[in-house]
């Protein structure tokens, strides 16, 4: 059994791209009122923003559940999207897949995976194609 | 340097100073946000001609001291909006990104 955490659930709306990023806004905010170091917290909400505008781009949105135990934070990132076909890949810098209406807003690097990857000190990406992919992502407190 | 030094001595114009006496300590430049995601640091200036909402996520993510437009890019009212709302420095001029940070990297010395 793992120690008791403090659960938030965020819907990560899949029709809106201006507003992707809310969630990981309001996680940095809390974050902050529990007194984690900046360095953490800039870890955690860039690499669950990645997830989120992955989400948004590819999947129509999904969910995000953030985890917090006193020395370590979990961020759950699961849709039903298209999944991932090639999941090598897509954690290689450059490799996109993402539209061209997406680039034009500054997004569709090929940057998403691999900074969640920089990001997070654990990260374990589950996809199946036509079902869906969850991220999970493990980050320890500093 | 703080950002409205900054703004006042390149006599760049204030889009929103919400923290003007945020301490600049360096810089970065780009238009891809997750390039700069994963390579802006806290307290960096930001120069970069996107001008979109998720500009302001970013900013506030990365924790960076200011955003600068360059080459005359000025953000939209909700934009300028959203800035104010998450306490972000927004800051544009006329110059070309090399020329800005050129220019304003001279300032951090």
């Amino acid at each position: 059994m793992e120690e008791e955490a403090l659960h938030f659930h965020f819907d990560v709306d899949g029709n809106n791209f201006a507003s992707a990023g809310e969630a990981s806004v309001q996680v940095k905010r809390l974050l902050r009122q529990m007194g984690f170091s900046p360095d953490t917290i800039r870890r955690i909400s860039i690499a669950m923003y990645e997830g989120e505008i992955n989400m948004v781009i590819h999947a129509h949105g999904g969910d995000a559940d953030v985890y917090v135990y006193p020395d370590k934070i979990r961020v759950v990132l699961s849709d039903t999207g298209p999944g991932i076909k090639d999941v090598s890949l897509a954690m290689q810098e450059g490799y996109s897949t993402a539209p061209d209406n997406i680039r034009s807003l500054g997004f569709g690097a090929g940057m998403g995976l691999p900074n969640m990857k920089r990001y997070s000190d654990k990260l374990e990406v589950r996809s199946t194609v036509g079902v869906g992919t969850v991220i999970e992502m493990e980050f320890i407190s500093a | 340097m703080t950002v409205e030094k900054l703004a006042q001595t390149l006599n760049w114009k204030v889009v929103s100073l919400s923290e003007p006496d945020r301490e600049i300590t360096g810089g970065y430049c780009g238009d891809l946000l997750s390039w700069v995601m994963g390579r802006a640091e806290s307290g960096d200036m930001w120069f970069t001609i996107m001008s979109n909402m998720n500009v302001v996520a970013v900013a506030h993510l990365t924790d960076v001291a200011c955003v600068v437009f360059t080459e005359g890019v000025m953000p939209d009212a909700p934009v300028i909006e959203a800035a104010k709302r998450n306490g972000i420095n927004l800051i544009a001029c006329e110059e070309p990104t090399y020329t800005a940070s050129v220019k304003a990297s001279e300032l951090l010395k």
